[in-house]
């Protein structure tokens, strides 16, 4: 007995032990999405949300965008009114940072001190942006917080990496009047995500937009720039799990289900590699909203006794300027890129295929190919290339 | 400032009066208003469909008209009615004061 109390008093230096029937650990898209779903499902039990920011949860998509240019303030993109947590009886723990599980003891222990005990833990720390010494990066409110202070006085402004942040922060500091330099090292923009058509018409219209876009080059010395932001990708942050003994290495690996190979451990959204229906070869991570929230509601459902795998077709949007771009389905591993429309019109398509089937579209500014597209990736079917690329042939009426 | 009201029927036919904020849209002032069905995944860009309502009828009038993208989001839901529209694509002021709304159901 008294070795026991001693060893609590040394494990949690006097903070108070807090255990929750499900434990989630990440106050972003998939937490959220978690808590949410459980309710809903009817799950009557504990829930503990926990995460190391103090922000009241929020949407990351606006911080790039909208937040970033101004035109929305931090409280236009909370995921819910502080008083609904209350209501729905889940408890925010924030300014919490876990730093070690314990699958055997179902503990997590925060850097802290302060440890949680659980029934089911929910692992939804999403990513760490990749860090570039002496530049800005955006992944969180406070981080673009800080750019935001930044940019008042900068005029020249270098952005590192031409994948979908880099790309919007060029787009929204360009809006903001700054002379905008965005540098990527591959010799296309979005090389790791889309085709080159659309790295082409993206090129066109930043430099058309004012903005100076280098590719296959050196980085440019920063000390030309007054500013220097880096969007180049993010870390998984899946350490306490893997040290715990956890399948994965690129993220934590979870069944269709969220399930890891820890007992009683879920995990979605930007951290969890898993096999997805659309992508047959190998387990993938997904950085999107729509995944972090299918993803987390299949988790939910299943701790809630109601399983339903995540199955969900993928989407993803970005805004550049007037651009509206959207992508259904997933490019990887295609073998043909076909566009449908005029890329000089500022609308037109981007439809990727493997061996002959339709698995994903790019649109750009045509919500009406990214809407009727779904369809025809769902069914999965060869659909003949002149009749896909016929703009004046719906989408729809290829589906069969 | 005077209180704006929005009369919102959930999905499980609870209705609720939420308060309207003017300048944001339909969808932000519901969400803000706690009602967590609203799920506007894309956070109002046209993308997801998941801030869907009816509109009660006789506010038809005192909508902005349905845009061509709006037109193609909501023909790929099969809980699409007459008076369905996304909530994000409807700005909030005054002029919808007592607008009666209600959450469309899962798609
Ligand atoms: C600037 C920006 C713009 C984006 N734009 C789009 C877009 O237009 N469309 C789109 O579909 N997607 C977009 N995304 C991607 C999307 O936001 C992510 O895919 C999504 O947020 C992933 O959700 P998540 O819950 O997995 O992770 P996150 O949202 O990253 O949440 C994880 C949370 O866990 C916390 N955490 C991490 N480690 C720990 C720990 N050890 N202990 C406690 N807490 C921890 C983090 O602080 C964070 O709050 C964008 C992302 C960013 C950053
Ligand atoms: S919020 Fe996505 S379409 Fe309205």
């Amino acid at each position: 007995m008294r070795g026991r109390r001693d060893r609590q008093c040394d494990d949690h230096r006097g903070a108070p032990l807090s255990r929750f029937d499900v434990l989630i650990i990440g106050t972003g898209h998939a937490g959220v999405s978690a808590a949410l779903h459980l309710r809903q499902a009817g799950f009557t039990g504990s829930i503990g949300l926990l995460g190391e920011e103090t922000e009241l949860p929020y949407e990351r998509p606006p911080l790039s965008k909208e937040y970033l240019t101004g035109t929305r303030g931090r409280e236009d993109f909370r995921f819910r009114p502080a008083a609904l947590w209350a209501e729905k009886a889940v408890t925010l723990n924030q300014g919490e940072r876990v730093e070690a599980v314990d699958p055997a003891a179902r503990t997590a222990t925060c850097v802290s001190g302060r440890t949680f005990s659980y029934g089911e833990l929910v692992w939804t720390a999403g990513g760490r942006a990749r860090r570039v010494p002496g530049a800005h990066a955006i992944r969180t409110l406070a981080d673009v917080d800080a750019l935001k202070a930044g940019l008042e006085t900068a005029h020249r402004v270098l952005v590192i990496g031409g994948g979908w942040i880099g790309l919007e922060a060029a787009a929204a500091t360009a809006k903001l009047g700054k002379e905008v330099v965005l540098h990527e090292r591959e010799p296309r923009l979005l090389a790791r995500c889309s085709g080159k058509a659309l790295s082409d018409f993206l090129v066109a219209e930043h430099r058309r937009q004012g903005v100076e876009v280098r590719l296959g080059a050196e980085a440019p010395n920063a000390a030309e720039f007054d500013l220097v932001v880096a969007g180049i990708g993010i870390d998984p942050e899946a350490g306490p799990l893997l040290a715990a003994g956890a399948e994965g290495g690129d993220g934590v690996l979870v069944d269709e289900c969220g399930r890891t190979s820890l007992p009683n451990i879920w995990a979605a959204g930007d951290v969890a590699l898993h096999w997805n229906r659309f992508v047959p070869e190998r387990p993938i991570r997904i950085e999107s909203v729509q995944h972090a929230n299918d993803q987390a509601a299949s988790v939910a459902k299943a701790i809630a006794g109601e399983p339903k795998p995540y199955a969900a077709m993928p989407w993803f949007w970005s805004n550049q300027y007037d651009l509206k771009l959207q992508t259904v389905g997933l490019s990887h591993d295609h073998d043909e890129e076909l566009v449908r429309g005029e890329p000089g019109s500022g609308r037109f398509s981007v439809l990727y295929r493997r061996r002959g089937r339709l698995i994903a579209i790019d649109c750009v500014n045509m919500v009406r190919d990214y809407v009727q597209g779904r369809a025809l990736i769902e069914r999965g079917g060869v659909v003949d290339a002149a009749r896909l690329t016929d703009p004046d042939v719906p989408l729809k009426s290829l589906v069969e | 400032m005077t209180d704006l009201i929005i009369n919102v029927t959930t999905r499980d036919g609870h209705a609720r009066a939420i308060q309207g904020q003017e300048g944001r849209s339909l969808m932000e002032t519901l969400r803000a208003g706690g009602i967590e069905e609203i799920l506007a995944l894309c956070g109002g860009c046209c993308s997801c469909a998941t801030c869907h309502v009816y509109v009660d009828e006789e506010w038809a009038s005192a909508l902005p008209p349905l845009s061509e993208d709006e037109d193609d989001l909501l023909a790929t839901s099969g809980a699409r009615e007459a008076n369905s529209r996304l909530s994000c694509q409807i700005p909030f002021g005054p002029a919808l004061d007592g607008i009666a709304v209600t959450v469309a159901p899962e798609d």
